[in-house]
């Protein structure tokens, strides 16, 4: 199968400068997304939102990045300007982040900033605009659209805003989305909902999934495949629906240290981190696929 | 064997805001809590079960109905006595240590306010049961990670050798790994000093680690009351209760 892929990173490298030299978070991480969903899972501190970040170019300014190539449908990312990267932003390559509570502008009714997106990337009058927000707050499950395209942020719900933030970044039908963390914030019992309309509007489109979490299972659950990254680097490459089986010491150790709610457990056997892990190298492109 | 829980909310009320804007947060929130048992309050955000827990540890004196702790009734505002025999470890290691004192500062503290005496002793005691040792009795909370800071908190909470520790979800904000250490930190720390557990979190599976009994909080109620075996089984009366079942089994 060889699909050409929407995203395409070789030998990622960001670091940043401190008094005591470059803090290496990424370390040469190499990766390929086509129209698929593919999970990147790791602790906090093992560069997998920097990763996210650095397709957009939203990483820090101060920041060090090296890549042998970082492209997007053909478009060299590392080497596109930032008025190239305007048009990319929301439009052909969205982000949709943990919080709809600070993401959300606070003072701006939940509808008009919706269709603001659409209307920054389309030439379109006011009216259709809304049409097309409107149909866009139905197809993430918002009962009653024209109620809701008048609230304010403050007036929804954890889990109806990130419902908002989806139906944003989707409007402009991105070919890629990257999610960081899109559902930490909010209770398990929508959770499920959230990733479900999520899911269902990434495949309908055809459009690519880059879903970033520590939740190991959420991932295995509505991804097709699953990068796990530890120390800047990624360690192991498995389909989904293998993750119980994972191999690597780091990811089964990740695994085995949750609490279960099927049976009781004693002590949780706590993850002893290798120094190897640190120094083995990223896996190459070729492994990923 | 003593009989009396050590800790009993009997119709416990709580109501936010004044006037038209009054909003009953509480409503007729009762159970018991066995000396040396571990009780877990379970739901959603805004379920209210960080206001039982705040109205418990004396954060909120304005509820209504009563809390008996070993057998008396305790008033809303509460004694230095009260504070010597329960703590409360917060969720964010990172907010609930001060930035500026060392941690042998932060646990000399309530050493001096309920005058103990050999405080350096018991500062060093402390350190090494929760896995730190005396080596981080100098360390700033920014020389620490996470994981290290919530065993600080906890060290706080334990210098004084309290009878009934609050647990305002003392892992959520930590990787998994991490909450595992912690975790396992707190069933030892339990069984070795016969301690009493009131916890509140949205993860039931975190919850039923440490818990015996479960009661799952919606809108200001407990709706039901679960032994932890009956959640493992799934054994529940309420709707709502399956429902959050079946999301955290996921």
């Amino acid at each position: 199968m060889t699909e050409p892929s929407l995203l395409e990173i070789e030998d990622l490298k960001i670091g940043f400068p401190t008094p005591r030299g470059l803090h290496q978070v990424v370390r040469g991480v190499s990766l390929r997304i086509g129209r698929e969903k593919v999970g990147i899972v790791g602790e906090s501190g093992s560069g997998k939102s920097q990763t996210g970040r650095a397709v957009l170019k939203m990483t820090p300014k101060h920041a060090r990045i090296e890549a042998k190539r970082m492209s997007f449908d053909g478009i060299d990312l590392h080497a596109a300007s930032e008025r190239q990267m305007r048009r990319i932003r929301g439009n052909r390559i969205s982000m949709i982040l943990q919080d709809p509570k600070f993401s959300l502008n606070p003072l701006i009714r939940v509808g008009t900033q919706v269709s603001e997106a659409y209307r920054l990337h389309h030439r379109i009058n006011a009216a259709q605009a809304r049409r097309r927000t409107l149909e866009m707050l139905e197809s993430v499950r918002i009962r009653d659209p024209e109620r809701v395209y008048r609230l304010f942020p403050h007036e929804l719900s954890g889990g109806m805003g990130q419902r908002v933030m989806i139906a944003m970044m989707l409007i402009s039908e991105p070919e890629l989305i990257i999610a960081d963390e899109p559902t930490s914030a909010l209770d398990v019992t929508v959770r499920r909902q959230v990733m479900e309309v999520l899911g269902e509007l990434v495949e309908r489109r055809g459009a690519g999934l880059m879903l970033i979490s520590h939740d190991l299972n959420l991932v295995a659950e509505y991804c097709d495949r699953v990068l796990v990254m530890y120390a800047g680097r990624i360690v192991e490459a498995l389909p989904a629906r293998e993750l119980h089986q994972a191999r690597h010491p780091y990811t089964r150790g990740l695994l085995e240290s949750l609490p279960r709610l099927d049976r009781k457990r004693g002590l949780l056997p706590v993850l002893s981190r290798d120094p190897a892990w640190r120094e083995a190298p990223s896996l190459p492109l070729e492994e990923i696929r | 064997m003593n009989q009396q829980p050590l800790l009993e909310m009997a119709s416990l009320e709580i109501h936010f805001g004044r006037g038209r804007g009054r909003v009953k947060a509480i409503e007729e929130v009762s159970f018991k809590l066995a000396r040396g048992g571990a009780y877990g309050l379970i739901g959603e955000s805004g379920c209210g079960k960080s206001s039982v827990l705040r109205a418990i540890a004396g954060l909120n004196d304005h509820y209504g109905g009563s809390i008996l702790f070993d057998g008396r009734e305790l008033s809303p505002r509460r004694d230095k006595h009260w504070f010597k025999r329960v703590q409360m470890v917060f969720q964010d290691p990172y907010a609930s240590l001060h930035p500026r004192k060392t941690v042998a500062k932060v646990l000399r503290e309530p050493l001096r306010i309920h005058r103990f005496k050999d405080e350096e002793r018991r500062i060093d005691r402390v350190l090494d049961e929760v896995g730190l040792g005396a080596a981080f009795r100098y360390r700033y909370p920014h020389q620490l990670s996470g994981g290290q800071r919530q065993r600080v908190a906890i060290a706080r909470a334990l210098v004084i050798e309290p009878e009934l520790l609050l647990l305002d979800e003392p892992t959520s904000a930590l990787d998994v790994s991490v909450q595992a250490e912690i975790l396992n930190l707190l069933v030892r720390l339990r069984a070795e000093r016969g301690l009493t557990y009131l916890m509140v979190s949205h993860d039931l599976a975190v919850v039923t680690h440490l818990c015996e009994r479960v009661g799952m909080m919606h809108a200001g109620r407990i709706v039901e009351e679960l032994d932890e075996a009956d959640v493992r089984a799934g054994h529940t009366r309420e709707a709502y209760t399956r429902a959050f079942l079946a999301a955290s089994a996921a």
